[in-house]
């Protein structure tokens, strides 16, 4: 049986509001956290598979041109070494997000620097190591590969664009007229767990342990890849180090660990280096955006522009969504949004981080500072007067829309000055310091989701799914969830993730995963709340569970008398999302200081306020606030791939070099959660969390370097030399 | 990684026989070579770990200094009690730099010899006639954000990427050396790291075998000291400049400004001549200008890393400014 619900309509019943165990939305801490600070998580490399050979890959010296030939014979007379593989099934990239088919394959053939071309298996991860680094390689390069943005004609998404009215004509009559050129940088990741998988074959069945996001989609981009159907892989990704998108796609290393095991007849294990990480799996584009905003005497904008130019290699399909929440954010009934893409040889573009409004965002909510400034209008009030009723391109309703209490909550609570603002007010020794701040909007999605709930005859549950825990705290909020709706304690709930020979769940990636497997579990547990209510003799709707036993009653163990119960929730996104615009909302505050001699930034001081739905965990969402305000901080201060002008390739491809913030670089940070229940949403009226704390928080931070110090820095990372660059005297 | 032979002596007559030649390489705290033998940076057949050979003390000596041995742990060094009272620009320095778990592990002498942390000599895929003499330089025309932009050369543009030796430099401390059969030297630390020159493949003046022992630092002085680092993020990341400074005051006039610099060249700078200008002076904010005038009169920037000679003349200021207690 499968408890099935294809939502097509708002739920606004918000039945879990009425359940009584009272575990739901509280700060429980992670239930895999002591396995995780002992150390006895074990993570893909890990596992502790016998007569593992390892492989090590092999990438390309070249940007683009072919392989002639390997010099394989040398290699393998090395010590240790049982094969040089260069099977034609090989990836030399990482599959798109939800691809679901086999990335690029063909190891003869280079598109960058960088690339996967080979795996060199040995006894030991030594000896594959050192054999790697002496294959010698005959390539026959191709000269003038474009590797810059500007040396390529950009080819322009369709779908993403955008011409309503007249901006020209409403830009040349505003009262106030912004019109901006702002570029970021490329993002690496930076998972701390790199890429690492270990397969094994037992007669022609693969199972790979594997550092993955979305395991429902990896099988199937696996199985594709290896020409082999999906029921003959099985993918086990219990705990994931850290994702931030790198791991949505089956990557490199999954398929040279299986092909490999297959070929030399035992498992062997495949873990990336730091380098190959930065080098070859995904980058966050770099963009050059263009913003037009025109307001009027009060405000109130009737023109909105965004433009933006990103990158990836020929024939991928992902475009950098830098306009995403431009689409909705503000009104303005004049708007233009165009978004291109410059075809570019270095590796693959691909979701990083809140793909899309990471950049774009910060990039707007610079361009509506200057409009409050050049109006006069203070830079909260601005953007509440912007607020539009409808989604001013789709004309459909919000499916709800906390932004202007995230505004309000966000300004009282950070202490924000409402009065006049005009650039270096304070002087404190050699710092000037400041204030910004930043609307955040981040799409909310969701996807089909499946989960399994056993009740056992001792009364405690089970829970079982693919879906995967990539550090957000997905096991702890399905046990808060499940324990709520059958009234019983989070510790006896078990939670079982990370496997494909369970229920197939969304995977983790855009956010997605707590509302959509949230929403598996909860019509799971619907399901059996009927069971138990009909052996109590009443209505689901009238059935109070609490401490193990019905309200008052009968205890669930005799109850159940012996008998196990257990139900399939099956979740799938409905018709709804086509008649509303839906995504969380928030606002940023920053206050930093910027050197007057050095121009060096810190922020002292962050306050984000959200409104993202039903909130399942306090702690483990406010700590999914901490870690994307984190990222707001790299991405406005110091993040910023480095690509060699001659031959693309990356060259600050590790962890001293590509600046991530460290903790000394996070001043203090407070969050602020605006109570929201979204029925169109989810069945459980929760939205994504995790990538909404870098949506627009560079953008505070930006706009509080030119209030500190006058510096209207228009590129990210907004680092010293470049604050220097138009520092006033 | 290749493999390697690991030898452990226990006297340092013992390492001498060990490392004489070309095909040994010494190991003390292993952060920074371990990383290089992973990979392939570095590739020796042996190494010679001196981790048994003691040298791990701070004493004072006779001239009322200090003498550092060359095992002592950044994080012993740091923490100091003499260090931090009357050389607090070498704790400060010490403490700008790298993580608290690699400063347990980093040692004195080891960090002296810590190689450029340019991204080109670190990959053996790209050009680099630090690593593979004769091969090119692929930062002059590359990414050179992290590079020199004094005493550079055709053929290198790599800093030296450390802290503590640039506290050192600004000290004017002493390098002692031991070379095979007893030869002892000393080196002032202001000529112990090299310039690229033609033979860029050089960071310091050891010779084959030769084992640092210790550092000296001179007699405590007056005055303020200062280390100012500049970097993009607050910890964890190299110099894009570094000043150390040891300023004194006589009345109005500076009395003693002994200045070093990191991240602009090949090695910690020093240059002389700016004590000239400085002392005897009353500061303002003409002769910090001049000053740096003087300290990037042969400056050159490769595009990406202009910036830091615009970022050095502000860092100087700032710091003279501080130690003078100058208003500018």
């Amino acid at each position: 049986m499968t408890a099935h619900l294809k939502q097509d309509e708002p739920d606004t019943e918000n039945f879990l509001d009425t359940m009584k165990q009272g575990v739901l939305g509280k700060p429980v801490s992670r239930v895999e956290g002591l396995a995780k600070v002992t150390g006895t998580a074990p993570y893909a490399a890990e596992y502790p598979i016998e007569n593992a050979a390892d492989g090590v890959i092999v990438t390309s010296t070249i940007v683009r041109g072919e392989v002639v030939s390997i010099d394989k014979a040398s290699a393998l007379a090395m010590p240790g070494v049982l094969a040089i593989i260069d099977d034609e099934r090989l990836t030399t990239r990482a599959a798109q997000g939800t691809a679901g088919e086999a990335p690029q394959q063909g190891p003869t053939q280079v598109f960058f620097w960088g690339q996967p071309i080979a795996v060199v298996v040995a006894e030991t991860f030594e000896q594959a190591r050192d054999a790697a680094k002496h294959l010698k390689v005959e390539y026959r390069a191709e000269e003038g590969a474009p590797l810059d943005p500007s040396d390529a004609e950009p080819e322009e998404q369709e779908d993403e664009t955008v011409d309503q009215g007249d901006l020209a004509q409403a830009m040349s009559r505003a009262d106030h007229a912004v019109d901006l050129a702002i570029t970021t940088e490329g993002h690496a990741s930076a998972a701390m767990e790199p890429h690492a998988a270990i397969a094994q074959w037992e007669g022609d069945k693969l199972t790979v342990h594997a550092s993955l996001q979305m395991l429902n989609y990896n099988i199937a981009e696996l199985a594709d890849t290896l020409g082999i159907a999906e029921d003959r892989v099985r993918l086990v990704s219990r705990y994931v180090g850290g994702g931030f998108g790198s791991k949505l796609g089956v990557s490199e290393e999954v398929v040279a660990a299986a092909i490999a095991a297959e070929q030399v007849g035992r498992p062997v294990r495949v873990v990336m280096s730091r380098q190959q990480v930065f080098q070859c799996v995904m980058r966050r584009s770099e963009t050059t955006q263009r913003l037009r905003l025109a307001g009027d005497g009060e405000g109130k904008l009737y023109g909105f522009g965004h433009e933006a130019l990103v990158s990836n290699l020929p024939g991928e399909e992902f475009a950098e969504p830098v306009l995403q929440s431009s689409h909705f954010l503000y009104g303005g009934a004049n708007r233009a949004l165009k978004l291109e893409v410059a075809r570019i040889h270095r590796m693959t573009a691909g979701s990083v981080r809140a793909p899309g409004e990471a950049v774009g965002m910060p990039a707007l909510e610079i361009a509506m500072d200057v409009l409050a400034e050049k109006s006069g209008i203070d830079p909260v009030e601005l953007r509440l007067r912007n607020i539009p009723d409808r989604d001013p391109e789709e004309d459909l309703p919000f499916s709800s829309h906390k932004l202007a209490e995230c505004l309000k909550q966000g300004a009282e609570r950070f202490g924000w000055d409402s009065g006049a603002r005009s650039p270096r007010h304070t002087l404190d020794g050699e710092w000037w310091t400041g204030t910004g701040m930043a609307s955040a909007a981040r799409v909310h999605n969701v996807g089909e989701a499946r989960a399994r709930v056993t009740l056992k005859p001792d009364g405690t549950a089970e829970i079982r799914s693919d879906m995967t825990d990539i550090g957000t705290g997905t096991y702890t909020i399905l046990a808060q969830l499940v324990a709520e709706m059958l009234g019983i304690a989070v510790d006896d709930v078990l939670v079982q993730l990370g496997d494909t020979d369970f229920p197939r769940g969304p995977g983790s990636g855009g956010s997605w995963g707590a509302a959509s497997i949230g929403s598996a579990a909860y019509l799971a547990c619907r399901a059996l709340r009927r069971m138990l209510a009909e052996k109590a003799g009443t209505d689901e709707s009238e059935l109070v569970l609490r401490d193990g036993a019905v309200d008052g009653g009968r205890s669930l163990v005799e109850l159940l008398d012996g008998e196990e119960l257990s139900e399939e929730g099956h979740y799938e996104p409905g018709d709804i999302a086509d008649s509303h615009t839906a995504s969380g909302f928030g606002a940023f505050f920053a206050e930093v200081r910027v050197n007057r001699f050095t121009g060096e930034t810190r922020v002292d001081r962050m306050l984000g306020a959200f409104g993202f739905g039903r909130v399942l965990n306090e702690k483990t969402a406010r700590s999914q606030c901490l870690g994307g305000i984190t990222w707001s901080i790299g991405a406005a201060l110091t993040e910023a791939l480095h690509f060699d002008p001659n031959d693309g390739h990356l060259v600050n491809c590790d962890l001293a070099e590509y600046h991530v913030p460290v903790n000394r670089d996070v001043g203090e940070v407070e969050v602020l959660m605006v109570e929201e229940r979204d029925p169109v949403a989810s069945p459980i009226q929760a939205k994504g969390i995790g990538e909404l704390g870098m949506c627009g928080g560079a953008g505070a931070i930006a706009n509080a370097i030119y209030n500190a110090c006058g510096a209207r820095v228009l590129s990210f990372p907004m680092t010293p030399d470049r604050v220097l660059e138009v520092m006033p005297e | 990684m290749r493999p390697f032979d690991l030898q452990r002596p226990d006297s340092l007559d013992h390492a001498h026989s060990l490392s004489d030649g070309e095909t040994a390489t010494l190991i003390a705290g292993g952060t920074n070579l371990l990383d290089l033998m992973k990979l392939q940076v570095e590739t020796p057949e042996r190494l010679v770990a001196i981790d048994r050979l003691g040298m791990n003390a701070i004493e004072d000596t006779e001239d009322g200094g200090l003498r550092i041995g060359a095992l002592v742990t950044n994080t012993a060094t740091a923490n100091h009690d003499r260090i931090r009272a009357d050389y607090p620009v070498l704790a400060r320095a010490i403490l700008a730099g790298a993580t608290q778990q690699l400063r347990n592990r980093a040692t004195t002498g080891g960090n002296l010899c810590q190689r450029t942390r340019c991204y080109y000599f670190t990959n053996i895929d790209q050009p680099c006639n630090k690593r593979e003499p004769g091969s090119g330089c692929g930062a002059i025309d590359g990414i050179a954000r992290l590079h020199g932009v004094l005493g550079t050369s055709p053929q290198c543009i790599a800093t030296y990427p450390g802290d503590m030796a640039v506290a050192m430099s600004a000290l004017d401390a002493v390098v002692e050396i031991e070379g095979a059969a007893d030869t002892r030297r000393q080196v002032p630390v202001r000529d112990f790291h090299c310039l690229p020159g033609d033979t860029p493949w050089r960071d310091n003046v050891l010779e084959p075998g030769e084992i640092i022992t210790a550092v000296i630092l001179p007699a405590p002085v007056e005055g303020k000291q200062i280390y100012r680092k500049v970097r993009e993020r607050s910890s964890y990341a190299f110099a894009l400049v570094s000043v150390a400074a040891v300023i004194a005051m006589e009345g109005d006039t500076i009395a003693r400004a002994d200045l070093a610099f990191g991240g602009l060249a090949h090695k910690p700078w020093h240059d002389p001549r700016l004590a000239e200008l400085l002392v005897g002076k009353v500061p303002d904010a003409a002769l910090f200008d001049r000053a740096a005038d003087l300290l990037l009169e042969d400056a050159q920037g490769y595009g990406e890393n202009d910036f830091k000679i615009p970022l050095a003349r502000r860092t100087l200021a700032a710091v003279l400014a501080e130690a003078t207690e100058t208003t500018i």
